[in-house]
């Protein structure tokens, strides 16, 4: 072959090499799946990760064993990362249809999934048969992922928070580690003295930055009584006493005291990154921060306790809630729904199985014993024997999370909007924490400003 | 008779004449087409490449900046999303802030790799070596130099680099990234140590094109080091220099990385947003593509305005 020839074949190669790129990436499946035997398959994301050597473990062998008993289904596990729903990577399933056909998300996502049209009304099919726990399960839980009289999630997850502390700096600190901090008052006389003991610690830590800020300015804001929206949710309710109050307390804590730590503009992984190196005395939090100390930032469980969330005066007036649950991606077939509801049924809400295998969990570094998640109603059969369960199986001190549980504290949803408003109350809780001269009065006027144009945007 | 001949256009050597030649201008497409079939075969790969990553996403991002998508349906909303994003509180802020720091990026971003290009050039031994040591930080990924700056240099405690320095120095600390005044400036001076290397050689070989005679004549001429780069340097390098500035805005403006790692976002009362950043924060965190959408034509108008701006001008020195 001459040279041209050859640059001719090269070309037409080339050529030939895109176009069946491009046919690859622009081909769809139109497997259903369902095969002509009967058999459903399922995609199921928020594998754990490699890294998670354990948990990894655990998933798969809940499949296995799934499998085993239910041989008509297959269940094909996705991994999405540490973080199953790191907002920009879960923007990016929805708007590109990319999603499993059981994908996880939070409860304030059900907006952003309805919108996205990926979502499906599972109303029909979740009931005792596909789940045999489901009347057990809290039904102010199903309402967060209720609209409009129709269900497009199932929960699998809940949370409050409350007052995450280190035990080891409270004795250190000279603190009595059985009576923490009631009140606001409480946690800056704690934090002054966790703080004074140097070498870099903060005696109370807080976010300020990547939407987490305006996330916790929320839960202060909820201890004080305050809300964020108005009842009818057109209007912010924060430019008040109490939120005057929230952002008072920390800059008392920050300049006032110099309790707080040098670095700020913290986010989720910054915190409990210096949390699990000894360095933060107390936070907010919910009990599964301390689950993440330990599994991801090399901290330890018996170092840490919870009270429940401080009140100004008193006791909390509220505290923030949420958590997580499993979508179900539109135009799967009656049998795959059915299917996925079985797989998170027995994964998910089946007392000794899967996330409530505490047998399983007990030897491992996975904490058995935290007074959450709370996915089952009071008093309800499956409640009373997962409380059973973890109960015999503890591998952590529960006497750190006695005081949390037996003082419940009354919980607030995330308002409207989540996401959009924590990203304009992120400036107001930056400015407290890094500027000394900080007007409080015009950080909060001009939240309220932005949030209500947001809003009237929306509308 | 008189005999016209035409000459033959020379060829490389080994190819043979193309049996079109002779024959009349006016060909069909699809023979224009199999003429010169390698290279549209060539040329298809990277136009594909354009239309699929590049136009395909730019047009459509054009039309969702005219819709809405609530509920799973996409719906005709004219010039709703403009107005929805020009009355964003943070709006105005973000082209504030990028504004800022593309100003503080031609003042010390532009300027700096010049000098350091004018140096370098000056120095008769070790250009090798300098050279690798001004590019080496190109070579670092840029998340790993930011985290460098973030948790080394810009450390508010007076553990950090910078800190320790200007306490050596009997100096003010700084809150660097904390600091509402100093997001900016200090986001600026992560970028350029950053970024320069490649600013630098550039222009290095641009400098090594100037004749040595010119700086000689100048020389004869009475002139010093700074009359030197004036009158000889920077002319010479004119293209080049006004070339880069128009990168550098053009880069500057679509500031993204720097706040997203250095200030964890929108930084210290919303000090470092950026058009871009503002533009991730709609898309990604407020369920709001297509305000993201048409935020990102308004940015886009704007450069290419800027861009033919430059274009203009520059036509008209030439």
């Amino acid at each position: 072959m001459s040279v041209p020839q050859y640059r001719k074949a090269a070309a037409v190669a080339l050529v030939a090499g895109l176009g069946l790129s491009l046919t690859a990436c622009s081909t769809k499946s139109d497997d259903k799946g369902s095969t002509a035997d009967g058999k459903v398959t399922i995609t199921v994301d928020c594998q754990p990760v490699g890294a998670q050597k354990e948990l990894l473990k655990n998933w798969n062998d809940d499949v296995a064993e799934f499998q085993k008993q239910n041989l008509d289904i297959t269940i094909k596990s996705v991994s999405v990362g540490e973080q199953c729903n790191n907002p920009p990577d879960f923007t990016a399933r929805l708007a590109g249809g990319t999603v499993t056909d059981v994908f996880y998300g939070y409860m304030t996502d059900l907006q952003q999934v309805l919108d996205s049209g990926q979502a499906m009304d599972i109303s029909q099919y979740a009931n005792k048969d596909t789940i045999s726990t489901w009347d057990s399960v809290d039904p102010a839980l199903k309402e967060v992922f209720t609209d409009g009289g129709k269900l497009y999630a199932v929960p699998v997850k809940n949370y409050s928070m409350g007052l995450v502390y280190n035990k080891v700096l409270f004795q250190q600190a000279g603190l009595d580690v059985n009576n923490p901090p009631k009140t606001w008052a409480d946690v800056r006389a704690a934090a002054k003295k966790i703080s004074a003991l140097g070498n870099g610690i903060a005696g109370y830590s807080e976010y300020s930055a990547g939407n987490t800020g305006g996330w916790h300015f929320t839960s202060l804001l909820y201890s004080q009584g305050g809300r964020v929206l108005t009842e009818d949710g057109k209007k912010a309710d924060f430019n008040n006493a109490m939120g005057k109050q929230v952002l008072q307390n920390l800059k008392d804590m920050r300049y006032g005291d110099n309790s707080m730590g040098a670095r700020q503009l913290l986010q989720w992984g910054d915190l409990l990154t210096n949390a699990g190196a000894g360095k933060v005395g107390m936070f907010i939090g919910a009990p599964d921060a301390t689950q993440a100390i330990v599994s991801q930032f090399q901290g330890k469980f018996q170092d840490w306790a919870m009270a429940p969330l401080p009140g100004q005066d008193g006791a909390a007036k509220g505290t923030l809630g949420g958590g997580e649950g499993y979508f179900f991606k539109k135009d799967l077939t009656p049998e795959q729904v059915k299917a996925g509801l079985k797989w998170i049924a027995y994964q998910k809400l089946t007392p000794g199985k899967g996330q409530f295998d505490y047998v399983r969990a007990k030897p491992q570094n996975y904490p058995v014993g935290l007074p959450q998640p709370l996915l089952f109603a009071n008093g309800s059969d499956a409640q009373k024997q997962e409380l059973e369960l973890r109960k015999a199986n503890a591998n952590l001190d529960t006497a750190n999370f006695a005081l949390f549980e037996a003082t419940p504290v009354p919980i607030k949803g995330e308002p409207r909007n989540a996401q959009a408003i924590y990203a304009v109350l992120d400036a107001a809780m930056s400015g407290v924490l890094t500027n000394p001269n900080s007007n409080i009065d015009a950080l909060l006027k001009t939240a309220e400003e932005k949030v209500n144009q947001l809003l009237a945007a929306e509308s | 008779m008189a005999i016209t001949t035409v000459p033959e256009t020379p060829r490389k050597p080994g190819r043979p004449p193309s049996p079109y030649s002779a024959r009349p201008q006016r060909t069909s497409l699809g023979r224009k087409v199999r003429d010169n079939l390698t290279g549209h075969a060539f040329l298809i790969g990277a136009v594909i490449c354009f239309v699929v990553f590049s136009w395909y996403p730019m047009i459509r991002g054009i039309v969702m900046s005219f819709q809405r998508t609530r509920r799973g349906e996409t719906t005709w909303v004219g010039w709703d999303n403009y107005s929805r994003i020009i009355a964003d509180p943070s709006f105005w802020t973000a082209w504030q802030n990028t504004f800022y720091f593309t100003v503080l990026a031609l003042v010390l971003g532009y300027v700096v790799p010049f000098f350091v290009a004018v140096l370098l050039n000056e120095f008769r031994h070790g250009k090798g070596y300098l050279r690798i040591l001004v590019y080496l930080p190109v070579m670092l990924p840029p998340a790993s130099a930011l985290f460098l700056f973030k948790f080394y240099a810009y450390d508010p405690s007076e553990a950090g680099l910078f800190n320790a320095i200007l306490k050596a120095l009997h100096l003010p600390t700084s809150q660097w990234m904390q600091s509402p005044e100093m997001t900016m400036p200090a986001m600026v001076v992560a970028s350029t140590w950053m970024n320069m290397g490649g600013a630098v050689l550039i222009y290095l070989a641009s400098l090594q094109n100037i004749p040595g005679e010119l700086y000689e004549a100048a020389e004869l001429d009475g002139a010093g080091i700074w009359r030197r780069i004036r009158h000889v340097t920077i002319p010479q390098t004119r293209l080049i220099l006004a070339l880069l500035a128009m990168l550098q805005i053009v880069a500057t403006m679509q500031l993204f990385i720097e706040p997203l790692i250095l200030a964890n976002g929108a930084g210290a009362e919303d000090s470092a947003t950026s058009v871009a950043y503002l533009i991730y924060q709609h898309g990604f965190f407020q369920n709001d593509l297509n305000g993201a959408a048409a935020l990102g034509v308004i940015m886009l108008v704007v450069l290419a305005g800027f861009s033919a701006v430059y274009v203009r001008l520059t036509a008209k020195q030439d």
